[in-house]
């Protein structure tokens, strides 16, 4: 066989074998959620590291973002004498789309590094061979407890993030626009009425902006576990799995969002 | 409670076959009773490496065999990469053979499942080449690990271990109790990684390179540690290491690793009074 047909057999190969190891450490972490035994305790820290500790970056985020699409829509919205509806596009952009996407870069950026190096190092100190040869499987002791802290903290996160970003456009178009207060929340309101309702009670934009953390949180801790537990070339793989960590979920993130966008436009009924 | 630190391996001996038979058998009752007699607890074979073959991209290991009797230290020596640390890596069916058979107290653990491993494994303990100390956890709750994953003692029972084993290792529990691995000195960390293997009261310790890195004084200490071990525990133990000196104080058998196949396996003195270019070359005028 020639030799660049010889390279390219082995480079698919590669590529499938890493795709099937990933699905495989994602099927154990999420099948270990409900096997014994339970490390309560760990999914508790890591509840706090994910999402307590990502409290501030989020804030930061969410406060600015809407801060600057009130003020750049009211621009848009002032050529049609529009800009009482600048709560109906701050509240749609944020719980749709920039709540869930801008709150999983920020976490895939903290935690996701932080995840991948610690398990990295704790890779090339052995302590992961230590789990293992003291009966523990690291999957169920140090995977599992973060794609669990990651899976409830991160819709809560999106929603602070929702939240403090629908009070940031609040805050320009009341003092920058000349939008009042209640006239701006009337109109988030009506958007989300607007946009229609899943099971009658549940806004269509919930369920949009809170089934997208919910899967991105997978995404991030199973990424950063992936390439933290496949660490290998002392401190430097560290930092590789590190970089890696950030782009892949990064760019899984912006992908799967729109998959998902579009698998919800097709299935939830908008404007009901 | 505590167990006896004077406890010895016959007792052990057993829960580890019960152990792996109890695996093998997934939930099957095995009565003890009915085994056949076997051979007295000097003569019984704890760890054995039955022509053993492991290759990845290249051959490492060629076929492998030897046996550590019931308390035992048996020590692999041989080259950087010539696949020592594999050999521990086997015993612990961290690795599995591409022919051959890692037999643990007689029963091969070849066949066992990734979650049956992790029970068998339970029955060793490992001191690694840089302790491999979890350094988010404190020194106590380091030794405490593998009684809090595997037994069902209580606070004060587990304190109670850690202790003893902590002043087993000649360290001072109740100042470094609280401490973590970066405020230890490397000697500590080895002597905390080993109080940490032997918590479950083993009846098997491996140790990888337990030397490396440390003064001498310190590497004196460590060997004094692994033959108190052997001496007053029954402990069977395989080390790996470079250091022909720590060595041939504490192994009551050397087995020589060389061009992935074993070159030599004997006693220290057999060793020695060996008429062989390469085993001459190695020791080094010892």
């Amino acid at each position: 066989m020639p030799e660049f047909l010889v390279r390219l057999n082995d480079a698919a190969k590669s590529r499938v074998l890493t795709l099937q190891e990933y699905f495989v450490l994602a099927g154990k972490s999420l099948r270990f959620i409900f096997a014994r035994p339970f490390y309560a305790q760990d999914v508790v820290q890591q509840m706090d590291e994910i999402g307590v500790k990502s409290l501030g970056i989020v804030l930061l985020t969410g406060m600015f973002t809407g801060m600057v699409l009130a003020l750049q829509s009211s621009v848009q919205l002032k050529t049609f004498g529009a800009t009482m509806y600048i709560g109906n596009l701050v509240s749609a952009s944020m719980i749709r789309e920039l709540g869930p996407v801008l709150a999983g870069l920020m976490v895939a950026g903290r935690v996701g590094s932080g995840i991948a190096a610690q398990l990295g190092s704790m890779r090339v100190t052995e302590q992961i061979d230590a789990l293992n040869t003291l009966g523990t499987d690291p999957i169920k002791k140090l995977v599992t407890p973060r794609v669990l802290a990651a899976l409830v903290m991160l819709p809560v996160l999106t929603i602070i993030n929702d939240f403090i970003g629908i009070i940031g456009g609040n805050i320009i178009a009341s003092l920058v626009v000349g939008v009042p207060t209640t006239q701006y929340w009337r109109t988030v309101w009506t958007q989300i009425a607007a946009d229609g309702f899943t099971l009658r009670y549940v806004p269509n934009d919930f369920v949009q902006g809170l089934s997208k953390p919910f899967v991105f949180g997978a995404l991030i801790s199973i990424t950063a576990c992936y390439f933290g537990l496949g660490t290998t070339g002392g401190t430097e793989g560290v930092g590789q799995a590190t970089t890696r960590t950030v782009v892949t979920s990064s760019i899984l993130i912006l992908i799967v969002d729109y998959f998902i966008t579009q698998i919800l436009l097709s299935v939830l009924t908008y404007g009901r | 409670m505590a167990d006896e630190p004077t406890r010895r391996g016959s007792d052990r001996g057993r829960s580890v076959r019960a152990a792996i038979r109890r695996e093998l058998a997934d939930g099957v009752s095995v009565d003890e009773q009915e085994q056949p007699p076997g051979p007295s607890d000097e003569e019984r074979t704890i760890v054995e490496l039955d022509h053993v073959w492991l290759a990845f991209d290249s051959p490492v290991l060629e076929d492998v065999s030897f046996r550590a009797l019931n308390g035992e230290t048996v020590a692999i020596v041989g080259e950087s990469g010539t696949g020592k640390s594999t050999i521990l890596k086997l015993i612990l069916r961290l690795l599995v053979p591409d022919r051959g058979q890692v037999r643990i107290d007689g029963e091969d653990i070849t066949s066992l499942t990734f979650d049956q491993a992790l029970e068998v494994r339970q029955t060793m303990g490992m001191v690694f080449q840089g302790a491999a100390l979890f350094d988010s956890m404190s020194v106590f709750e380091n030794v405490a690990y593998p009684l809090r994953e595997h037994t069902q003692m209580d606070e004060d029972e587990i304190e109670a271990r850690v202790r003893e084993k902590l002043e087993f290792v000649d360290l001072d529990a109740d100042r470094v109790m609280e401490q973590f691995p970066a405020e230890l000195s490397g000697g500590m960390r080895k002597r905390v990684g080993i109080a940490r293997g032997m918590a479950n009261n083993p009846e098997i310790m491996l140790y990888d390179e337990p030397t490396s890195g440390l003064d001498p004084l310190t590497t004196a200490t460590i060997t004094k540690l692994i033959m108190k071990l052997q001496r007053e525990l029954g402990v069977t133990s395989v080390v790996v290491s470079h250091d022909i000196r720590s060595v041939f104080r504490m192994a009551s058998k050397v087995a020589l690793l060389n061009d992935h196949r074993i070159s030599f396996f004997g006693t220290p003195e057999e060793m020695t009074g060996k008429d062989d270019r390469y085993i001459n070359d190695f020791l080094g005028g010892l």
